[in-house]
Order: structure tokens, then C-alpha cells, then sequence
């Protein structure tokens, strides 16, 4: 997790395509990517088109149909499934719309639920999730069940687990959805300013041009592959 | 209820049903098929049972046939001077000699009935009986004429013309087959012979044991039948007929009771799946139901609509489990021939149309579907539509606690039913303890997890940390998911309990009255076969044996109210017989004033109140010889009542020297098989009579034993089945519920098998929890079982002995299957699609 490779790319994408069945058109074709330490970029497209999809590839969650995703130079497809789970645990993060944090836990648990995986033993634990609720302003809640927070609060506490082990690369699946303006402004923010110092790179998924615009770049996804938004 | 109101509870309900149909298929349908299976077993049962008792029944009928008053004596009989001192009683209009008797047959362990009759007389008094005899009537009066029921004829194989031979004393006699009768006639093996006939026969000159008497019309009957009280000797009774024909029904009650009872638990686990089903599903749509609620439907309609969907479900299977019983009852009668481990009601009945007992089942399984599905639609009710509508589990705190208390007061109550008595013979009180016990318990359940789940400490184990986490926060759901396992282990435990310690007293009780190498005996119950003195002295010397020790067992009949009791003579003298029984409670002898002891069992001692120290008088050779209780003693042969006294006193009683039974203690060196043929040839009909090895008759008493329990091991596998399904599904409920939070833990990097290893570590928290307070209330229930209702039901007592092995080891299945169904919803919830729930909206 804190260890650098010689690619200097961290997220590559060659030639990615995928479709549903054979008898269906491609959701996308020709995907290519690279991402870059220290990036962070915005992926938009309109619903359908398959941005959850192309997420899931990312996350090794699915397989492409053609094409490799490598993830710090390895190539997803030659890792079964453990294996990918493991490569996902140590480097990357996940923010979800829903934020998914478990209600009967404590917020201090939700946060160091990747720590705990990872095996890390104390005094480290604690040390790095007390680090991370400081980084998003919630040390006071830590002994609060997660179930008594607010959507704002929760999506905090999302953002904290995503980072609490620096990830070489988080995914934020429209991390807004479920907020009101203000608290979505500050969450973006929030995210922004995380990634960029506790992560090696982030990929924002999202309808909002708004939170696209936190972003450092922006792609937009259609049936042809991921393209820069134009007038961008 | 308004109309309107009622319209508004049938709309949600009708909306609720379909939702749950389309989305739940599986579970309902399985629901369904445990009411159904609860249903079916109880009139299964009923129904098995209730057409063995019919043919009893139909039998007593024709044996009784017309009369009024029965008379009867002891099995050795009276004189028949009384039949005509009876005869010339003004009130009477018909009075007919019987000698009854159970005639031991050469070569067989059975023995037959015959009934010595006047054949013209019979015919008023058992017209259906006799009449079939028809044209054949005539050939009864030849000297060894007998006429057989099909039954009969089929057991001997015999047919009209054919001969075999009966057992007097000794000595073999050849009768004659002179009739059959026809199939319908007499449902079981019946002999019929002319009264003067069987007297020579069976060496009664002079002897009857029971007259039939038809009362003049316009005459009191009952005021009749108490007259004769006054004018009977000694040991004779006068005996109402319903009296008879209701005695297989008097003397097997408590059995079948008892098995109904324990078929309808199937029935209760199949409610309390309804409860949790019921339960889940309330929590699953709890967004849908507050939606209802906020679309204006009132408390009241919320929750008939939910008790409907119960009782829409118990109707269903019900239908079902009616059909399934009648069928089931059937085959039983078919292939087992009613038999369902009691040989007191085996018998080849045809099953009988019983519409009123089957809708009561009907009504019985749709009832406690409705009480299964009260609870949670009373909680869903209740509700505030905003809670529901934002998803929130609830105020489980407060039910907690409230579940709690009524859960303490039903454990009182539960305790306070079982010190009560009997009502008419059954253990009333009893089941109402178990019951109380039962729901107390289960209702004590949340309290108890929750305070259990709080003492459980972190073990920096993610896996173990966050299934116990989860099961803190979901208490609830764990509680519904365990009622129905909790329910049927525990009563499954308490029967293992009991019917274990009931083996280990057994065993110690048949090492105790059989302490010899070898026993031999005529055949059970039989009236004619018997030792005389000469006899015994042949057996005495014969090859191999060292000691033998002879013993005279009959019947008498010491009370109208109840089945005749059995006596025995063992023992050479009172202080012998007192050392060779298995006693609960005795006397020092000698007793006071030199009085001549007898020792009671626990049945004489519940059924008739005899004490230690009570006088009792038994009519012996025809007159009444008075005895004092000197011990109450264990019998567990008898549930109708015995008496044992020594010989010494029995032959002074009766001037009755003769035996039946005998313990043989072998000569040092002797060959248990050589001798038992050395007996054999002691006399030519040696053949007849039963020569076992203690061991073998152990063993074969033990098969006896574990056969009559074996139909309750069934039923209760049955309802721990149920049980097993209520976890199953609330265990892939519980999983479905939480595939988002599944597949953010695969997001996040926790391996399929950690995260099926989580549930399985659920599975096996709850379900260890589940089979500790099973275990601890299954011994709890078991000592009411024990001390309460298998002594109140037949009236004999038992030592408490735990079979911890076996315990242990059905504990671990338990667990197992719970973690194995745990881990099989999991699978589902982890699988690849399963993932992607990350996407839905919590």
C-alpha cells in the first residue's frame, strides 16, 4: 500500500470492450486509459452508458470481454479471484452513493475495517484511523454507532475507510447522489483534498458536472470509449 | 367493525398476499407444507388410533351385545348357582352364563379367547354374534365343538373341520372347528363354544366367571345393578356395559393422549414458523407497511390484513395436511396394521370417516398459523409509520424488556401448573406447564442474548468481531430466527431425556424381578395353562437346574371404575417378596399384629389411593381375604395395577398350589441351552410354554421397549426438521437483507470465503446459543415429563438420568446443519451479482 512500482502509470487501460451478450451491441469498445500518481479524474456519462460497468472493471469486480485493466503494471485477468480481492484490498479504495458503512458498527470501526483486513496490529490501527477521522473532521463521533449519523456525516466516514490504508487508486461512484448541495460541495472537496494526499490517484464517477469540475480532468464515456469532454 | 373498515383489511390483505407470493414463493410454500406436515401427523394419529379404538369398540359390542347388567368374577370363576339365583330375580328377563376365558394354544405364545356360552340364550342377549353362527348353531353342543371368527381361523390356520389343540392345566385338548364366521362378524380372534362344553373342557364343571342379564322393561337399571352389590360373593361385580365397552379406551387413553400430544408439537414448531416467517417478512416489507399506514390504513386493519396472511397460510396447509393425514392414516392401517408402538391398539382396522375430528385439526392449524402471525402483525401495527417509512428495525429495546417479563411470568406459571393433579387420568396441568414453559422461554429469549452478546469480548479477529456485531445490533431477527429451533430441540431433549432415563430404569427394574440364568412362563394373560404341583417338581428336577423358583400371576377384578388388576404370588415368604421387588417405598416386617403383607404398585397405588398400611381385601376362592400394604413397588408391565404376596400366603388364600412362571438359577457347569431342553422334555406338551434366557428376554424386552418409543423419536425428528427450516430461513432472509453490505465487504477487500466464513460464524453463534438454552430447557421440561406427566399418565415413576452423548452429539448436528444452511445463504449473497447490491439504495 505504500510501496511505488517502476510503471509510472498506476491505472492502465488498453483496448477495453465489453458487452452483456454476444447477441447485444458493445457497452463500450476501445477503451484506453493511463493514470497517472497523484491524478484525479472525472468520468461522466449519461445513465446507461456504462459507467458502473467500466467501474467494475477497474475494481477487477468483473472481467472486460477484450482488453487489460493493469493495476500497478499487473494485469487483472491473470489474477483468479483471491488473488484480485487481495491486489483490491491493499490498493484500492471505494466511496459508494450509498455510503455503505455498517450500521451496527461503530464509526471507528467502519474506518479501520480495511486495516483490520489488511492485518495491520496496533498501535498502527489506531493511529491511522484516528489520522483519517481527524483528516475528515470527524475524531469527535469515533466511539458513535454508524447508524446514528447523518448522510453527510456517513459519507465521511466512507471516504475515511476508502483512504485510511492510501490506496494507490480510489473510485468514488457518484459520491453526491444522496446529499443536498452544501454537504455535497463539501464532500467533494473533501475527497479531492484526500486523494490527493493519501492516494496514488482517484477516478470520480458522476453525473454532476459540478462535482466533475473538482476533478482535475474529465472523460466523458459513450459507446465509443472514454473521451475528453469537449470545450474542456 | 364497519364495513368499510373490513374492506380496507381485505384490500392490504389481498395486496400483502400477492407481493408475498410473487416474492416468496419458496418460504411460504414450505411454511405451508409444515403446517401441512403438523396437521397431518396429529390426524394421522387421531385417525390411526381412532379406528383401532372403533374396532375395539365394534368387538365390545358384539361380545356385550343387549345386556344391562354385567357380571363378572374373577378369571377362575364362581359358582353357577348364582347364575341361578340371578336367573329368578323378578327384574329379570333374560340372564345368560358365560365362562370367558383366555385359552393358552398348544405351541404358540398367543392364546385365544372363548367364550362358553348358551347358545339360546346368547342369542337375545348377542343376537349380531350368535346370529351369524346361523344353521350351524347345532353343531355347537358337539362335546369338542368350537366355532372360530375369521380372525381366528386365520391366526390358527385352521378351517371348518379342522382341529388344534388348547392348553388346561398341562394338559393338551383337541377341539374341533365346527363354524368360521364371516368377516365382518367379529373383527378380532374369538372362540365360541357351548358353556357345558367348554366347563368340561377346561375342567370348570360348574364354574362360570360372568352372566349377562337383560332388565325387565319399566325397571330401574342403575338402582338394579347397585341391588345386586348386596347379594354378589366376594370378587363378583355387577358391571354397567358402557363400562365394557369403553375399557380399551379407559386403559389406552393416556398412551394415545400422550402420542397426539406429541404429533400436534410438529404442529406448534410449524406455528412458531409462521411466527418467525411472519416475523421476517414483517421487517423485510417494513418500508411497504408503513407506506399503508401513511396512505391511511388504521392500526386495526395493518394488522388483520398480517394475521389474515397467518391464517391464509395455516387454511392452505391445513387442506393439505387433512389430505396428507387421511392418506398417511391409511397406509398405516394398510402396511403396519395400525400399528403405532402400542400393542394394546394393533390391530387390522380399516380407517373410519371422522368429519368432525378432521375439521377440528383444520380449525386447529389455520388457529395457531393466526396466533403465529399475531405477535409480529401486533408489532408491525403498532409501528409509527415515519420509523417504518425511514427503514429503522423498531423499538427493540422496549419489547425486549417487556418480552422479558411476561417471559419470567409464564415460567411461574409454568412451574405452579405442575404441582397439580390429574384431571380424569390425564396430565391436563402437565401439558399447560410444558406449554407455559415453553413460550416463557422463548419470550425470555432476547433478554437473554442480549445480555450474553454483551459479555462476548473482541477478539481483533475482523470475522468473529463483526458477526458478533451484527448480532448485537440484530437481536431481534437472531430471536425469530431461533423460536422455532429453540422450540422443537428443546422438547426434543426433554423426550430424549425421559425416554433414556425411562430405558436405564427399565433395564434396572427387569435386573431386578429377573435375577435368574433362565424364566419360563405360559402364555401372557392366559387362563388355562398353568404348573400343578407335580409339575413344578418335574421342572425342579429336571437336568441343569440348581433352584427354581415358581410364581402364579392372574386377574382380578377389585372395582367396577377400573380394568382387573394383576396378582402375583412369588416368593416363598413375605421377606423373600419383599427382597426380589424393585420398591419405592416399604414397611419393616414383620408388620404390626403379624398382618400378611402385600406389596402394591404405584398404578394401585394412584388409581385406587391404597397406602403403605392400608388393609386391602381380595376375593380369593371365592371369598375375601384381607391383606395390609407393606411397600408400594415399580411396575412397569402393569399400567392397570398388580399386587404381589408370597406364595405361602397365596396358596393359604386361595388353596391354589399351582404356578405359571418360574425363575431358574442354573447348577454350577449347567448349559443354559441344554437345560432349557431338559425342561422342555419335562412333560409332553413341553413345547407350549416359553423357555428364555434372562439375557434374551432382557433383549427382547428392550426391542419391545425401544419399539413402543420409536413412532415418538419420528415425530419429534419431524418437528426438529421444522425448527431446522424456521433457521434456515431466516438465515438466507438474513443474508438477502444483507447482500449491499456483503458486497461493500467484497469492494473493500474481504475475501467470498471470509465473508461466508462471517455468516457461518453467525450461523453457529446463534445456533450454539439456540442448542445451549435448548438443552438447558429441554432438562428443565424433561423433569416435568418425568415427574409430572408420565406419572400422571401412567402412573408408574422413573429415575432422571441424562444421556449426555447422545445429547452431545445431536447438539453438534445441530449446530452443523444451522451453520451448513447459514453458509448456503451466504453463498447465494456473495455470488458475483451479488456484489453489485452495492448499487441499490440502502
Amino acid at each position: 500500500m505504500w510501496g511505488q512500482v517502476a510503471d509510472p502509470a498506476i491505472l492502465r487501460l488498453e483496448h477495453l470492450s465489453k458487452r452483456y451478450s454476444p447477441d447485444r451491441p458493445a457497452i463500450f469498445e476501445g477503451v484506453d486509459l493511463e493514470l497517472r500518481q497523484g491524478e484525479y479524474l472525472a468520468v461522466m456519462g449519461e445513465s446507461g452508458v456504462g459507467k458502473s460497468t467500466l467501474l467494475n472493471l477497474l475494481a477487477g469486480l468483473d472481467r472486460p470481454d477484450s482488453g487489460r485493466v493493469l493495476l500497478d503494471g499487473i494485469d487483472l485477468a491473470s489474477l483468479d479471484d483471491d488473488a484480485v480481492t487481495l491486489l483490491r484490498r491493499r490498493s484500492v479504495g471505494f466511496v459508494f452513493q450509498a455510503f455503505h458503512v455498517l450500521p451496527y458498527l461503530s464509526v471507528e470501526q467502519n474506518v479501520a475495517l480495511p486495516l483490520d483486513l489488511l492485518g495491520v496490529r496496533e498501535p498502527e490501527r489506531t493511529l491511522h484511523t484516528a489520522e483519517m477521522l481527524a483528516a475528515v473532521g470527524l475524531a469527535p463521533l469515533a466511539k458513535r454507532l454508524a447508524r446514528e449519523l447523518s448522510g453527510g456525516e456517513a459519507q465521511r466516514v466512507a471516504i475515511a475507510r476508502a483512504l485510511v490504508h492510501r490506496p494507490r487508486l480510489v473510485l468514488a461512484d457518484e459520491p453526491t447522489g444522496n446529499l443536498d448541495p452544501r454537504s455535497a460541495a463539501q464532500i467533494l472537496a473533501l475527497l479531492r483534498d484526500q486523494v490527493k494526499t493519501n492516494a496514488g490517484a482517484g477516478i470520480l464517477i458522476t453525473h454532476s458536472r459540478t462535482a466533475a469540475e473538482t476533478a482535475d480532468r474529465i472523460l466523458v464515456l459513450d459507446a465509443g470509449g472514454l473521451n475528453p469532454r469537449s470545450g474542456a | 367493525m364497519s364495513a368499510r373498515a373490513s374492506r380496507g383489511a381485505f384490500l392490504a390483505w389481498r395486496l400483502l398476499m400477492r407481493s408475498q407470493w410473487r416474492e416468496q414463493p419458496l418460504r411460504l410454500g414450505v411454511t405451508v407444507l409444515a403446517i401441512a406436515l403438523g396437521v397431518a401427523l396429529g390426524a394421522a394419529v387421531y385417525l390411526v388410533n381412532g379406528a383401532a379404538l372403533n374396532e375395539f369398540g365394534l368387538a365390545t359390542k358384539r361380545l356385550v351385545g343387549e345386556a344391562d347388567v354385567v357380571v363378572r368374577g374373577p378369571r377362575d370363576g364362581f359358582s353357577e348357582k348364582l347364575f341361578v339365583q340371578l336367573a329368578r330375580e323378578s327384574a329379570v328377563s333374560v340372564a345368560s352364563p358365560v365362562l370367558e376365558l383366555e385359552a393358552a394354544l398348544a405351541g404358540k405364545r398367543e392364546t385365544l379367547k372363548i367364550l362358553g356360552i348358551d347358545p339360546f340364550r346368547a342369542a337375545t342377549l348377542q343376537p349380531a354374534l350368535i346370529g351369524d353362527i346361523g344353521g350351524n348353531i347345532l353343531a355347537l353342543f358337539q362335546a369338542d365343538g368350537i366355532a372360530l371368527s375369521a380372525s381366528a381361523a386365520q391366526e390358527l390356520n385352521v378351517r371348518r373341520g379342522d382341529t388344534f389343540q388348547v392348553i388346561v392345566g398341562s394338559t393338551p385338548k383337541t377341539l374341533q372347528v365346527v363354524d368360521v364366521l364371516p368377516e365382518g362378524s367379529y373383527p378380532e380372534a374369538l372362540g365360541l363354544m357351548d358353556i357345558a362344553s367348554a366347563q368340561w373342557t377346561f375342567d370348570r364343571i360348574g364354574r362360570l366367571n360372568r352372566i349377562d342379564l337383560r332388565v325387565n322393561p319399566g325397571n330401574d337399571v342403575a338402582g338394579f345393578r347397585d341391588s345386586l352389590k348386596l347379594q354378589l360373593p366376594a370378587g363378583v361385580l355387577a358391571v354397567a356395559p358402557q363400562v365394557e365397552r369403553d375399557r380399551a379406551k379407559t386403559v389406552t387413553r393416556a398412551y394415545r393422549v400422550n402420542l397426539n400430544v406429541l404429533a400436534l408439537v410438529a404442529l406448534w414448531t410449524g406455528a412458531f414458523l409462521v411466527f418467525s416467517t411472519q416475523s421476517l417478512s414483517v421487517l423485510r416489507r417494513r418500508r411497504s407497511l408503513g407506506l399503508l399506514r401513511a396512505l391511511g390504513l388504521t392500526q386495526a386493519q395493518l394488522r388483520r390484513a398480517l394475521m389474515g396472511e397467518g391464517a391464509a397460510l395455516g387454511l392452505l396447509g391445513s387442506l393439505l395436511g387433512v389430505i396428507l393425514g387421511v392418506a398417511m392414516a391409511a397406509a398405516i392401517l394398510k402396511f403396519l396394521a395400525g400399528d403405532l408402538g402400542n400393542n394394546q391398539l394393533r390391530i387390522g382396522a380399516s380407517l373410519v370417516a371422522a368429519p368432525l375430528a378432521l375439521i377440528a385439526f383444520l380449525a386447529m392449524g389455520t388457529a395457531v398459523s393466526a396466533i403465529g402471525a399475531w405477535v409480529p402483525a401486533r408489532a408491525a401495527a403498532r409501528q409509527p409509520p415515519a420509523r417504518s417509512l425511514k427503514g429503522g428495525d423498531g423499538n427493540y429495546a422496549a419489547t425486549t424488556r417487556s418480552s422479558g417479563y411476561a417471559g419470567v411470568a409464564l415460567l411461574i406459571l409454568g412451574a405452579a401448573l405442575s404441582r397439580l393433579p390429574p384431571v380424569a387420568g390425564l396430565p391436563v396441568f402437565g401439558y399447560g406447564a410444558i406449554a407455559a414453559l415453553l413460550f416463557g422461554a422463548v419470550l425470555l429469549v432476547p433478554a437473554l442474548t442480549v445480555r450474553g452478546l454483551k459479555l462476548a469480548p473482541r477478539t481483533h479477529h475482523v470475522v468473529l468481531d463483526t458477526a458478533v456485531a451484527q448480532l448485537r445490533e440484530n437481536v431481534a431477527l437472531s430471536t425469530l430466527s431461533l423460536a422455532s429451533i429453540i422450540v422443537s430441540f428443546s422438547l426434543m431433549v426433554a423426550m430424549a431425556i425421559m425416554v433414556y432415563s425411562f430405558r436405564l430404569s427399565f433395564d434396572r427394574w427387569l435386573g431386578k424381578l429377573l435375577p435368574a440364568d433362565i424364566q419360563l412362563r405360559e402364555p401372557f394373560g392366559n387362563d388355562t395353562a398353568f404348573w400343578s404341583k407335580l409339575e413344578q417338581a418335574k421342572l425342579t428336577a429336571a437336568a441343569g437346574v440348581g433352584r427354581i423358583e415358581f410364581r402364579r400371576t392372574r386377574q382380578l377384578l377389585l372395582d367396577t371404575a377400573h380394568a382387573p388388576v394383576t396378582l402375583i404370588a412369588r416368593g416363598a415368604t413375605a421377606r423373600d417378596t419383599a427382597d426380589q421387588l424393585p420398591l419405592v417405598k416399604s414397611e419393616t416386617l414383620p408388620l404390626p399384629g403379624n398382618a400378611e403383607p402385600v406389596w402394591i404398585s404405584e398404578a394401585l397405588q394412584d388409581l385406587y389411593g391404597y397406602r403403605v398400611g392400608s388393609r386391602i381385601d381380595l376375593p380369593l376362592a371365592g371369598s375375601s381375604s384381607r391383606f395390609t400394604v407393606a411397600g408400594i413397588w415399580r411396575d412397569y408391565a402393569r399400567t392397570t395395577g398388580s399386587i404381589v404376596m408370597s406364595r405361602q400366603a397365596y396358596v393359604a388364600a386361595s388353596a391354589d398350589d399351582s404356578a405359571n412362571e418360574g425363575s431358574v438359577w442354573l447348577a454350577p457347569g449347567a448349559d443354559a441351552g441344554r437345560t432349557a431342553a431338559a425342561l422342555r422334555a419335562s412333560f409332553a406338551r413341553g413345547d407350549s410354554f416359553e423357555i428364555l434366557t434372562s439375557l434374551e428376554l432382557r433383549e427382547r424386552s428392550l426391542s419391545i421397549f425401544d419399539h413402543a418409543f420409536a413412532v415418538t423419536y419420528a415425530l419429534e425428528a419431524i418437528a426438529v426438521l421444522i425448527g431446522l427450516t424456521g433457521v434456515s430461513f431466516a438465515a438466507s432472509s438474513t443474508a438477502l437483507a444483507r447482500r449491499a453490505e456483503f458486497g461493500m465487504l467484497r469492494h473493500i477487500g474481504m475475501l467470498r470465503r471470509q465473508v461466508i466464513g462471517m455468516l457461518a460464524s453467525e450461523g453457529i453463534l446463534t445456533s450454539a446459543f439456540g442448542v445451549m438454552y435448548g438443552l438447558v430447557l429441554g432438562a428443565a421440561l424433561s423433569i416435568v415429563l418425568v415427574y409430572v406427566i408420565n406419572r400422571q399418565s401412567f402412573n408408574w415413576s422413573i429415575d432422571l438420568a441424562i444421556p449426555g452423548w447422545q445429547l452431545g452429539m445431536l447438539s453438534v448436528a445441530l449446530i452443523a446443519a444451522a451453520a451448513l444452511t447459514a453458509v448456503i445463504g451466504g453463498r447465494a449473497a456473495t455470488s458475483r451479482d451479488a456484489v453489485q447490491a452495492v448499487r441499490e439504495d440502502w
